[in-house]
């Protein structure tokens, strides 16, 4: 036992070491094609130390673009997670009830097939004509982006759920509500969760989009505005932050996953 | 009332003329054929057959998952139309939850049924310890090994206290060393904890060493082809001269068949 653990941190360690050589390359290529070589004028591809000072200089100034970092990271996530949050609230029951009533089934698939396969960009002037360029638009917006992937996995994991294990429960005595409680939705919740991972990573990226056409504030308008200053420093900060941001989200999942999800992925 | 398996006695299972045909657009499909069936209380009965043949349907039937097409089956005198607490079933392997621990799985005919939350522990805990399984209450079934997934089965369908448990070939899926162990441990466990059992086999030695009474089915539509009473002395040893010959009886009266 304590030599397997011994094995297994080395091993964890030297993972680690392979991921942070992945990065430093990543940066040093950069930093050799900016700052050492200037293939590209500053105003078109920054070098790292110009990102980071301009990442510094956003902490505190509104300049150019009418808010600091944070306020683009506040409004940025207002939207998504308004957007998003709604989507998972809405769309995972659906999906399960899609899956385990036959009626609502047959009722909602058609509409839903319909909906599906339009792009969520497309909604995009629609929305804007509905809501505005606020909140409403965006967040209705990344709510149709959300609300798909939470459907269809959470409709894929409870189909999943196999028929000796409903007959088991049903010998035990349980009703059909119970079922649907202690063992489809069980049997359901990993790939609810896929859902809810695949659904955030789209709503974050639809949001981008979204604010790129339509926004005085947030990360995708510090995008779309920087790039008419030719200020590539801030737009690559602002491309950093949405990957960071999003990566701190993908942690955060999985680690609920794994507070949830018990017994593995698979029986 | 004392068991005596008696003749006179009623019967705990009663299939009386079932027969069970399932309907598709383009045919029909006959897989049960006039079985006609008496179980006493506390008998270990084996339905052995072919592979293919409507072993599954019949216990299905029973537990009333499924409905007979033609015919009656009755369980402590009412006839069965549904599934129930009664009617404990043990199926292969992949039957055992996989996101309850061996504990949730024990408990989970108790807590169906709303037993209090002590009172299933207790229970649930006293059938872990029977199967021989006390230290893995916290594992999940994706840890254990087919055997110990099997024994979990037998457990939880046991906490649930049916009058009758049904088991669908419950070692089909193990290695054959794995097998006779699991074998003489659910000997030991139905003799500290006597039910009405029906098993489903299709290995001759199985059915020797654990049952009462063999139950010979034919292959698709199943009928019972001949029966045969087992009075070995328990635990049976399977090298016994008596025991081989009554597993060459089976495979005699198998080969009539083809």
């Amino acid at each position: 036992m304590n030599e397997y653990a011994i094995q297994k941190r080395k091993e964890r360690i030297k993972f680690t070491i392979v991921s942070v050589i992945s990065l430093c390359v990543f940066f040093g290529v950069w930093y050799v094609c900016t700052a050492v070589l200037h293939l590209k004028p500053d105003y078109v591809l920054p070098s790292p130390v110009q990102v980071v000072e301009a990442f510094i200089q956003k902490l505190t100034q509104t300049n150019p673009d009418g808010a600091t970092l944070f306020g683009h990271i506040a409004a940025s996530l207002q939207v998504a997670l308004t957007g998003y949050l709604l989507g998972a609230i809405v769309g995972v029951p659906l999906g399960i009830a899609m899956a385990w009533f036959r009626r609502i089934d047959l009722f909602v698939t058609p509409l839903f097939d319909l909906i599906r396969p339009v792009p969520t960009i497309a909604w995009i002037p629609l929305m804007i004509l509905w809501f505005g360029i606020g909140l409403g638009a965006k967040a209705a917006i990344i709510f149709v982006s959300a609300f798909v992937p939470c459907v269809i996995n959470a409709y894929a994991g409870i189909k999943q759920t196999k028929p000796v294990h409903l007959w088991v429960a049903q010998t035990f005595g349980a009703s059909r509500r119970e079922m649907l409680f202690t063992v489809a939705i069980p049997t359901a919740l990993p790939l609810i969760f896929t859902g809810l991972r695949i659904s955030l990573g789209t709503a974050w990226m639809t949001l981008c989009a979204a604010e790129m056409l339509a926004s005085n504030k947030g990360l995708g308008y510090m995008i779309q505005l920087n790039r008419s200053l030719a200020r590539a420093d801030l737009i690559v900060v602002a491309m950093l932050t949405i990957g960071l941001i999003g990566t701190i989200f993908t942690v955060g999942l999985n680690a609920l996953e794994k507070k949830f999800v018990k017994g593995g992925r698979r029986g | 009332m004392e068991h005596h398996g008696g003749v006179n006695k009623t019967p705990i299972i009663s299939l009386d003329h079932v027969s069970k045909t399932y309907l598709s657009v383009h045919k029909t499909n006959e897989v049960v054929r006039d079985v006609s069936l008496d179980v006493q209380e506390n008998e270990f009965v084996v339905l052995f057959g072919p592979g293919q043949c409507g072993k599954t349907t019949l216990i299905n039937l029973i537990a009333g998952l499924q409905l007979p097409t033609s015919g009656e089956v009755k369980v402590d005198g009412k006839t069965v139309t549904a599934p129930g607490p009664d009617r404990g079933v043990v199926y292969q392997t992949t039957a055992l939850f996989p996101f309850c621990t061996v504990m949730g799985n024990v408990e989970f005919g108790p807590k169906s049924r709303g037993v209090p939350k002590k009172q299933r522990r207790e229970r649930a805990q006293y059938f872990i310890d029977l199967v021989g399984l006390q230290g893995f209450e916290k594992s999940f079934p994706n840890r254990l090994s087919g055997g110990m997934r099997q024994r979990v089965g037998i457990a939880r369908a046991y906490a649930n206290d049916p009058k009758v448990m049904l088991m669908d070939e419950p070692f089909g899926h193990l290695d054959a060393q794995t097998r006779y162990m699991m074998e003489e441990e659910l000997e030991k466990i139905w003799q500290k904890e006597k039910r009405t059992v029906v098993f489903v086999t299709n290995n001759s030695e199985e059915a020797v060493y654990l049952a009462d009474r063999i139950i010979i089915l034919t292959n698709t539509p199943t009928r019972i082809k001949h029966e045969i009473k087992v009075d070995l002395p328990r635990p049976r040893v399977y090298s016994d001269p008596a025991f081989l010959e009554i597993r060459r009886q089976i495979e005699e009266i198998c080969d009539d068949t083809l």
